[in-house]
């Protein structure tokens, strides 16, 4: 079988720090892949070195059938890359912007204003295309980069943190536009996310990436369903921590000041058993097990407090005093 | 062809930029204004240099200082383009990086050659003896000086990471190569200090083969001039064609 994309080993250091370390991955054509950890996991500098602005350490990956390392040009021809920060010129219109893109990718002259009008309605900005991009929204200029990021027909394309810094509303829009957008143009699509309902929505399959590696890897509903059951939160003063644990119906145990979280198969049908055993419960919240309890169970913290950790220069900064 | 396409693009994208931000346009000439009137008036109605009235004598160096200025501030955008991550995605185009130079390079001297244009227009209304043959000439000149001074300008840019860092380095380059290039004085009868000064700064001579264009007055043989800044501008060239593939890695 072969793949849109394939890492050997692929690695990253800087100094001391390994900010990505023996990546190995198998992304399928046709797919939507999402690496999902912290900030400064490692995600934005494995798809960095993905789309050729930075060379590996050691280790490679072939995209589209071209090694990474030794034929970045031929890679560059056949990806779409959107950026975390906003790359469009905001002193062009939409349109403008995308008529360079075709000319820094020499499209043929023929087919370059037609796709351009083909992009611009995919993303619905034909009514704003020929304002200046300095007047759209947030979630316009990302559809614009989106647009731009597929103008060339690329068989890979590479969206790095595509819903950063939107309103709820705007993302929801986007992802919409997203998997449209992957299953009309039979794009491969790799992106980066923070967000967990990014990861689940949009995702076919998810890495969940902390530290430079990969720590758990299936479809957002296999990951979920490992956990093996629901999430149970209760306020609780003086728990009976120890009377809960030999339950069997109970997976997991994590304690917070008064909080008490845990994974139970079964939650709702276990749930009176559960409070019996417990103490003074003062409320109840049962949920089911999101990807952010994946990465809590594999890591002993959630991705918001990885990110409380201050990410990528916290590690440098780390490695630097050890 | 592609490449030739790209280059394209980004000159386009350049003008464009430029064309839209008509602060940078106004602000661009309001040096060479003050110059030529409250500075050149000033001094002129009491001092003839080299049998010319001093504003008159120094205007073709205004109009060199203009082109340098212009030109090295051009440099700052880098560092903009970078900010906004506007040169990653030209970056990862498939065009090669001197293609984008060259883009970057011809951008620059177009945008640099629109405000000279209006400073050579000003020689018509203030006494110096224009004709239109002295117009294109000097323009063709001036488009030499602004490629070399360009490249330097998007050198400096290349290197440095903010925008502090540019001006600083920028000052530390413009104002020498500017007070020492002859575009105040005559070259004559300098001490020997001064003259070594002006005679191992490139911009004297681009001062000195305009001069000899417009007002009649040079030093130096004409062929010798477009020579230093020809040799001149295939360095700076070679140094930031080097500068832009570095960036980035």
């Amino acid at each position: 079988m072969d793949y849109a994309i394939e890492t050997f080993d692929l690695s990253k250091h800087y100094g001391g720090l390994k900010a990505v370390d023996k990546l190995n991955l198998k992304i399928e054509k046709g797919e939507i892949f999402g690496l999902l950890g912290p900030n400064g996991a490692g995600k934005t500098t494995a798809l960095s070195m993905l789309c050729t602005i930075l060379k590996p350490t050691s280790g490679t990956a072939v995209v589209n059938g071209s090694d990474i390392v030794k034929e970045p040009a031929k890679v560059r021809k056949y990806i779409g890359i959107v950026f975390q920060q906003p790359s469009v010129d905001d002193l062009l219109t939409g349109r403008e912007n995308l008529r360079m893109h075709t000319l820094l990718f020499g499209m043929p002259r023929e087919t370059r204003k037609k796709r351009i009008e083909e992009v611009l309605s995919l993303v619905g900005l034909e009514k704003r295309a020929d304002d200046l991009v300095r007047t759209y929204s947030g979630g316009m200029r990302r559809r614009l980069e989106l647009a731009r990021g597929m103008m060339h027909n690329p068989t890979v394309l590479f969206l790095d943190e595509p819903t950063l810094g939107l309103d709820p509303q705007t993302r929801e829009h986007l992802w919409k536009y997203i998997s449209a957008l992957a299953r009309r143009e039979k794009m491969t699509i790799l992106l980066t996310t923070h967000y967990m309902e990014e990861a689940e929505l949009l995702c076919d399959r998810v890495g969940i990436i902390d530290s430079g590696r990969i720590i758990a890897l299936d479809t957002p509903k296999k990951l979920t369903a490992q956990l093996g059951g629901d999430k149970i939160i209760l306020k609780i003063k003086k728990p009976h921590i120890a009377a809960l644990k030999k339950l069997e119906c109970i997976k997991s145990i994590r304690r917070k000041g008064e909080i008490l979280e845990l994974v139970a198969s079964e939650g709702g049908y276990n749930l009176k058993k559960i409070l019996e055993k417990a103490g003074q419960v003062e409320n109840v919240e049962i949920k089911p097990t999101t990807l952010n309890d994946v990465f809590l169970h594999y890591t002993g913290k959630e991705i918001r407090e990885a990110e409380a950790e201050g990410g990528f220069w916290q590690r440098m900064m780390n490695e630097r005093r050890a | 062809m592609s490449e030739i396409e790209g280059v394209y693009a980004v000159w386009l994208r350049e003008l464009k930029v430029f064309t839209r931000e008509k602060e940078r346009v106004i602000a661009s000439l309001i040096s060479p204004l003050l110059w030529i009137f409250a500075f050149g008036t000033g001094l002129g109605s009491v001092v003839t240099t080299e049998g010319v009235n001093y504003r008159i004598y120094i205007y073709p160096g205004i109009l060199v200082m203009t082109v340098l200025f212009s030109s090295v501030f051009y440099g700052l955008y880098v560092i903009w383009d970078r900010r906004l991550d506007f040169l990653k995605e030209v970056l990862v185009a498939p065009v090669s990086r001197t293609s984008i130079f060259i883009g970057k390079v011809l951008g620059g001297c177009t945008t640099v050659m629109i405000q000279t244009v209006a400073v050579l227009i000003i020689g018509f209304f203030i006494g110096v003896p224009m004709s239109l043959d002295i117009f294109l000439k000097a323009l063709l000149l001036l488009f030499l000086i602004s490629v070399a001074l360009v490249s330097l300008g998007l050198s400096i840019g290349a290197n440095m990471k903010s925008p502090e860092g540019f001006m600083l380095v920028a000052n530390f380059v413009m104002w020498p190569l500017f007070f020492f290039s002859g575009a105040l004085f005559p070259l004559s009868n300098l001490p020997s200090w001064l003259s070594s000064a002006t005679n191992i700064n490139p911009v004297t001579y681009g001062v000195d083969a305009v001069r000899g264009i417009v007002v009649g007055v040079q030093h130096f043989p004409l062929w010798g001039d477009i020579g230093v800044l020809l040799l001149l501008s295939l360095v700076v060239i070679a140094i930031g064609t080097l500068s832009f593939r570095r960036m980035h890695d």
